[in-house]
């Protein structure tokens, strides 16, 4: 077992490379100076080639790549051009809105989604299980930004349920947080909930026409009980990946979240350097975000393994 | 194909639905100047933040310009990056689809690469191509393009590997048909139905993400109406004129879902796996 989970994280390594190698050609390759861009409008050409020669891009591709490797390869994501801080840090002080934010929308949803979805599949045919995926159509095409703008006018400016925007850190203040959280929770949810009760219903209904379903059925077990100990678990894998892989791909709707709610995370973070074109932290933010990618996806692979034996990489 | 997505449009109503919808949208974008009168960009300082009334159908925004008519507008840029981005990824994401799946030895160096290129989010891909190259129609087309490619090339792949085990690729193959013939000829033609399916699903996400660029304020520049824009223009007065967002937000999630509803009744007809599960069921 431990050789086929090793064997399984080796295989991610090629995956790293070729995002670091992606990552640096986009950035250098894209048109625009980085250097003009940090001289700023009306800098004098020897300025330019002071700040190029600063910041190693005098150097061949294959130089600079070589020198960015070695710095990343000793725990250096690079030095912000504008704060002159290490990428590193600018990170870990946001870190934690994003990762609360990204947490708390997972659990919301699967705590809706997986039970709406089995209702659906137990109802099949009926306007419960039409309602309940009309929901999950119509949630998938509201953009996070307009549902946000909705909840906040509806519940926090009308209503006063909840503060319109900010972040409380969980640690200061949990009722706070709460309160700050929910909304934000519920924009970005909504589409992870489409989502997750979709693929609940399709892999519980394909699992409900099996013989097992039907043998338990004539033991005369009670519905609740076939549902979910005998379909649910074992729709469990499908409905696990797509959590995954939902969860991996959160990052582009917590950056708008994060810019409609006004909440100091790591989409903030990015979105901020890219309108200031500091190159290092967009460079060293978007690769720390892919390994994070790669890295869930292989925790779900491993977690296949643990759960289902039969499962071989 | 033709018999193929006849098939499809009378037999399932969700194309029905999403394909009017849609062809509403088409309508609306090309008769802008017939439905508004009014320049998108005309500022009038004096008229700013009116509420909807007779005279501004949707209201006014913090300069004054009519929000029904950029609404217009916007619509044309939606509908030119939706179904630019959807071409090009296909075209390009076939291409590499069929050479990885056809040529053993290129698989796993493109496939290797496409992993890594579908590791990196999305959006944060576009945004940086986008602020690093410019911001111009183009750009934003093709910043959206790219992390499309790859789920693209999948799938392509995915059939190529599936259908030359086929007796009649074989037989093709045995009588000495060059490659490029057998791949045009013999396998390409299955990968539209799918590739039609999914070309309607990244029109979607091609919209969306040219909105949310704009509202990011990375897209296209802020003068040039398109609904991201306009949101993100409503953004600082929107508790006093929320139609500001209100409004480009309806048709924003209107034609996304329209779109989506139209891919659903796609699949659900041209996808002969999934019809069968569909039959299957009790």
């Amino acid at each position: 077992m431990l050789r086929l989970i090793l064997g399984r994280i080796v295989t991610t390594l090629p995956v790293i490379g070729v995002v670091a190698i992606t990552i640096f050609l986009l950035l250098r390759l894209s048109p625009g100076d980085p250097a003009a861009v940090i001289a700023g409008d009306g800098a004098s050409p020897e300025t330019i080639a002071a700040i190029r020669i600063d910041l190693g891009l005098d150097q061949p591709l294959l130089v600079q790549f070589g020198t960015w490797i070695g710095q990343l390869l000793s725990g250096d994501l690079g030095t912000s051009v504008f704060s002159h801080q290490p990428v590193q840090k600018l990170i870990a002080q946001r870190v934690g809105p994003t990762v609360s934010l990204a947490l708390m929308t997972l659990i919301f949803s699967i705590l809706v989604a997986v039970p709406a979805g089995v209702l659906a599949a137990a109802r099949h045919g009926t306007w419960i299980d039409r309602a309940i995926m009309a929901m999950s159509v119509a949630g998938f095409s509201i953009p996070v930004f307009v549902v946000g703008y909705l909840l906040i006018y509806f519940l926090s400016i009308k209503l006063g349920l909840f503060p319109v925007q900010g972040y409380v850190a969980i640690s200061d203040d949990i009722f706070g947080f709460i309160r700050h959280i929910t909304l934000p929770m519920l924009a970005l949810g909504l589409i992870y909930i489409a989502l997750f009760a979709r693929i609940t219903r399709s892999t519980m209904l394909e699992v409900l026409n099996e013989d097992f379903i039907r043998t338990a059925r004539a033991k005369g077990l009670t519905r609740t009980r076939i549902l979910v100990f005998h379909a649910l678990r074992n729709a469990a894998v499908p409905i696990i990946s797509v959590i995954g892989l939902g969860f991996a791909s959160m990052v582009g709707g917590v950056v708008v979240t994060e810019t409609v709610f006004n909440i100091p995370g790591i989409g903030r973070l990015v979105v901020d350097a890219v309108l200031a074109r500091d190159y290092p932290v967009i460079q060293g933010i978007i690769l720390v975000l892919a390994v994070v990618y790669v890295a869930i996806n292989l925790a779900i692979d491993i977690l296949y393994m643990l759960v289902d034996p039969r499962i071989r990489y | 194909m033709r018999g193929l997505l006849q098939h499809a449009v009378f037999r399932n109503p969700s194309v029905l639905i999403g394909g009017t919808l849609l062809l509403i949208l088409l309508a609306i974008a090309v008769a802008a100047p017939l439905l508004s009168d009014v320049d998108p960009r005309q500022i009038a300082p004096r008229l700013r933040l009116q509420p909807p009334s007779e005279e501004f159908l949707m209201g006014t925004d913090m300069y004054g310009r009519d929000v029904w008519t950029r609404i217009l507008y916007g619509s044309r840029i939606s509908l030119i990056v939706g179904a630019s981005v959807a071409v090009l990824s296909l075209t390009f994401g076939m291409f590499i689809g069929l050479l990885a799946g056809y040529f053993r030895w290129l698989d796993g160096p493109i496939m290797r690469a496409m992993d890594g290129l579908m590791a990196i989010p999305g959006v944060l891909l576009a945004i940086a191509l986008v602020s690093l190259s410019g911001a111009s129609l183009l750009t934003v087309i093709v910043a959206i393009t790219i992390p499309a490619i790859p789920s693209v090339a999948r799938v392509v792949r995915g059939v190529v590997l599936s259908v030359r085990e086929e007796p009649f690729v074989e037989a093709a193959m045995g009588l000495g048909t060059p490659p490029i013939k057998i791949l045009l000829r013999h396998i390409t033609p299955n990968t539209f139905a799918p590739l039609i399916v999914q070309g309607t699903y990244i029109c979607a996400a091609a919209v969306l993400g040219e909105a949310v660029l704009s509202f990011l304020g990375v897209g296209l520049p802020a003068e040039i109406p398109t609904w991201g824009n306009i949101i993100a223009d409503g953004r600082a007065v929107f508790v006093r004129a929320p139609w500001t967002i209100f409004f480009p937000g309806i048709f924003l999630g209107a034609s996304i879902l329209a779109i989506n509803i139209l891919g659903d009744g796609l699949r659900d007809s041209l996808d002969p796996r999934m019809k069968k599960q569909v039959s299957d069921r009790p």
